[in-house]
C-alpha cells in the first residue's frame, strides 16, 4: 500500500515535471508555430538565473518563483526581436537559427559558469509515507505544475488577453484586421513561453543540479510532449505528460532510469507515427 | 558557354585538384597534417551523405549521427569478433542502410511532415546516445566486444588488405583511401543525380503533391534516397572508427549531429561541392579556435576559444543572412558578374554590329 503511495507520488511527479518543461515549448510552438530548439536552454538559463540570484542573498522562493521567469522572459523577449521575428513562416530555418542560439548560449554559460555542475539544495526536507521517506520538494514540483496549469487556463479562458492570443492564433489575418497588432502578441507569447521554461528550469534545478549542457536532456523529451500532444496548448501539453510520465516512471520503475527514458522516447515515436497531428489532433478537439 | 559545358568543366575541375590532392599531399605534407586532412576528408563524407538527403532529397535529418555512430560501433564490435576486416566493413554499410530503410519506412509511409520527422531523427539519436552511454558494465557485450558505455571502445583494429590480416592500412594509406572514398562518393552522387532517380527527387523536394500526381511515389523516392544516405554515414562512420581507434557515445550526440547540419547549411543546400567545402572550413575554423586554449583570465581569449559559441553564432549567420550557402550565393554572384560583364560588352558592340548587320 505505502509503496503504492509512493509509486503514485512519482508518477505524477513525472507528469509534473514532464507538463512544466514542456508548456513554454507548447505556447510558443502553438501559437506561431515555431520549434525553438533553444528551448532546453532557456530552462538551462532559468536553472542559473535561480542559483545565482540565491547565492546574491535573495530568498531560494523569490528566486525560484520570480527571478527565474522575470529573467528568462526578457531574454526571450531579445532573442525574438532580434532572430525569430525575421523567420515567421519559415519553419525549418527557425528550427536551424534556435539550434544556432542554443549551441551559442552553452557556448556562453561554459565561459561565464565554466563547465561544471552547480546547485542548490532542495528545500522542505522529506516526509514518511509507511516505510519510506520521500522528499517534500517532490510535492512542491506537482503544486508548481499544477498551480502554472490553471494560470493558463484561466488566463486563455477568461482574460481579454487570452481572447486576443486565441484570436491571433487561429487567424492572424483576421486579428490584424480587427485592430490587433499581430508582431506584438507574437512577442509577447514568446516571452512568456520563455518565462515558462525560465520558471521551470528554475524549478528543477535543486532537482538535477544546473550545467551548459542540461538543455540537451529537456529539450527532446519537451519536444516530443508537444508534438505528441498536438495543437491544443493546454489540454495537448496535459495528455501528453501524463501518458508519457506514466510510461517512464513505471519502466523506470521496472529497469533502470535510463531505460525509463528510452521507453519514453520509444513511446512518443510510435504515438507520433499513429497519431500524426498529436492526442488533441484526435481527442479531447475542443480543448485549450 | 552553356550550362552543360559549364558542368562538365566544373566535374573536370573537382576531379582534377581530387586527384592531385589525393596524388601530392602525401609527398609535401607533414605526417601529422596527413592524418589532420584524414579526418576532414572522411567527415566530408558524413557532410556528402547530409548533401544528398537534406540538399537534394528535402528530407531534414537532425539524426544523421546515428547512422554514423552506428557505422562506428558496427565496424568495432564486428572486428573484435571477426578479425578480418572484409565483412566489418560491409556490415558497418548495410547495418546502418537497414537501421535508416526501417525509419525510413517508418517515417515516410507514416507520411510524417518535415518537421516531425527532425524531431524523430533527433528522438532515435538521442534514444541510442542513452541507451549505448549506459552500457559501461561487463553484462554488456556482443560476442567479445565489450560495448563500454560511456567509456567507448578502445583499441580497434585498422582495415587491412581484404583476405590478409596481417596486411593492415598504414596512416598513408588511410589517407589514400579516405580521399579516394571522398571522390568515388562524390562522383558517384553526381551520376546518381543526373541519373533519372536523381532528376525525381529533386522534383519531389520541390512539389511533393505534383510528383505524386505525375505518377511517381514519393513515399518509396524518399526511403531510397534515405537509406543511401544512411549508408554513405554508416561507410564515413567506419572509416572514423579506423581513424582514431576509438569510439564512444559522444558521437550520437546531438553536437555531432549539429555539425553536420551546420557543413551543409554553410556550404549550399542543393550542391555537393558545398557541402564538403563547408565541413573542411568548420572543421578546420573549430581545431584552429580550440587549439590554442587560453590559461588566463582575458575574457575574449577565452570567448574565442570556445567552439559552441562560436559555431552558434555562424549557424544563426547563415540562417538569416546567407540562407542559401557559400557555394550557391558565391555562384549566384559570379553569374551576376558574368552577366552585367556581358551586358556591358554587349552594349558596346552594338554600334558595330549594326555596321556588320
Amino acid at each position: 500500500m505505502d509503496l503504492i503511495a509512493l509509486l503514485a507520488i512519482q508518477v505524477l511527479y513525472a507528469i509534473a515535471s514532464l507538463a512544466l518543461i514542456s508548456v513554454g515549448l507548447a505556447i510558443i510552438f502553438g501559437m506561431m508555430r515555431v520549434i525553438n530548439l533553444a528551448h532546453g536552454e532557456f530552462l538551462m538559463l532559468g536553472g542559473y538565473a535561480a542559483i545565482v540570484a540565491t547565492s546574491n542573498g535573495i530568498s531560494i522562493w523569490i528566486a525560484i518563483l520570480v527571478v527565474a521567469p522575470v529573467v528568462v522572459g526578457i531574454i526571450g523577449i531579445i532573442v525574438e526581436r532580434t532572430i525569430i521575428r525575421f523567420l515567421y513562416g519559415r519553419m525549418i530555418d527557425t528550427m536551424l537559427a534556435t539550434w544556432g542560439l542554443s549551441l551559442f548560449l552553452v557556448g556562453l554559460t561554459t565561459a561565464i559558469f565554466g563547465n561544471t555542475t552547480v546547485g542548490i539544495s532542495a528545500p522542505l526536507g522529506s516526509f514518511q509515507i509507511g516505510d519510506y521517506r520521500t522528499s517534500g520538494y517532490t510535492l512542491f514540483v506537482i503544486a508548481v505544475a499544477a498551480v502554472t496549469l490553471g494560470c493558463i487556463f484561466a488566463t486563455l479562458r477568461w482574460t481579454r488577453l487570452g481572447l486576443i492570443a486565441r484570436g491571433t492564433m487561429q487567424n492572424a489575418d483576421m486579428a490584424a484586421a480587427l485592430g490587433v497588432n499581430p508582431p506584438r502578441v507574437y512577442a509577447i507569447t514568446f516571452g512568456v513561453g520563455a518565462a515558462l521554461s525560465g520558471l521551470a528550469g528554475a524549478v528543477l534545478a535543486p532537482v538535477s543540479g544546473v550545467f551548459p549542457t542540461i538543455g540537451v536532456a529537456y529539450v527532446a523529451k519537451s519536444f516530443i510532449t508537444v508534438i505528441g500532444g498536438g495543437a491544443a496548448i493546454l489540454s495537448g501539453t496535459v495528455s501528453a505528460s501524463t501518458l508519457f510520465g506514466t510510461i517512464n516512471q513505471i519502466a523506470t520503475f521496472a529497469t533502470t532510469p535510463v531505460f525509463g527514458e528510452v521507453a519514453l522516447l520509444a513511446t512518443a515515436i510510435v504515438l507520433i507515427r499513429l497519431l500524426p497531428q498529436g492526442i488533441t489532433g484526435r481527442f479531447f478537439r475542443r480543448g485549450l | 558557354m552553356n550550362a552543360r559545358v559549364l558542368n562538365f568543366l566544373g566535374l573536370g575541375l573537382v576531379g582534377i585538384v581530387g586527384v592531385a590532392f589525393l596524388v601530392l599531399t602525401p609527398r609535401l605534407a607533414e605526417l601529422d597534417t596527413v592524418l589532420d586532412l584524414t579526418i576532414y576528408m572522411i567527415m566530408a563524407i558524413l557532410a556528402l551523405s547530409l548533401a544528398l538527403i537534406w540538399g537534394y532529397g528535402g528530407i531534414l535529418c537532425f539524426g544523421q549521427s546515428a547512422f554514423f555512430g552506428l557505422g562506428a560501433y558496427t565496424y568495432a564490435i564486428a572486428m573484435f569478433n571477426i578479425g578480418d576486416s572484409t565483412v566489418p566493413l560491409l556490415l558497418a554499410i548495410v547495418l546502418p542502410a537497414a537501421f535508416a530503410a526501417l525509419l525510413g519506412y517508418f517515417m515516410f509511409y507514416g507520411r510524417i511532415s518535415d518537421v516531425y520527422l527532425g524531431v524523430i531523427t533527433l528522438t532515435v539519436t538521442l534514444i541510442l546516445f542513452n541507451s549505448v552511454n549506459s552500457t559501461a558494465g561487463p553484462e554488456f557485450h556482443i560476442g567479445v566486444a565489450r560495448l563500454g558505455g560511456f567509456n567507448g571502445i578502445p583499441g580497434i583494429p585498422p582495415l587491412n588488405y581484404p583476405g590478409n590480416k596481417a596486411a593492415v592500412i598504414d596512416l598513408e594509406g588511410m589517407f589514400y583511401l579516405s580521399t579516394a572514398a571522398l571522390l568515388a562518393t562524390y562522383f558517384g552522387l553526381r551520376l546518381l543525380l543526373a541519373s533519372r532517380f536523381g532528376r525525381i527527387i529533386v522534383g519531389i523536394r520541390e512539389n511533393e503533391r505534383r510528383a505524386e500526381l505525375l505518377g511517381y511515389d514519393p513515399r518509396a523516392y524518399k526511403l531510397v534516397t534515405f537509406t543511401i544516405g544512411g549508408a554513405l554515414a554508416g561507410f564515413a562512420g567506419c572509416l572514423f572508427a579506423n581513424w582514431g581507434n576509438f569510439v564512444s557515445p559522444t558521437i550520437f550526440g546531438l553536437a555531432q549531429s549539429a555539425q553536420i547540419i551546420i557543413w551543409v547549411i554553410v556550404g549550399g543546400r542543393g550542391t555537393l561541392i558545398g557541402p564538403i567545402v563547408g565541413c573542411i572550413g568548420v572543421q578546420w575554423l573549430s581545431a584552429a579556435l580550440g587549439a590554442n586554449q587560453p590559461s588566463g583570465s582575458d575574457w575574449w581569449a577565452r570567448l574565442l576559444a570556445n567552439v559552441p559559441l562560436i559555431l552558434g553564432i555562424i549557424l544563426v549567420a547563415f540562417v538569416l543572412l546567407v540562407p542559401k550557402g557559400l557555394v550557391p550565393t558565391l555562384g549566384d554572384f559570379g553569374l551576376w558578374l558574368v552577366r552585367s560583364r556581358g551586358r556591358r560588352v554587349a552594349t558596346s558592340l552594338k554600334p558595330k554590329q549594326a555596321e556588320e548587320g
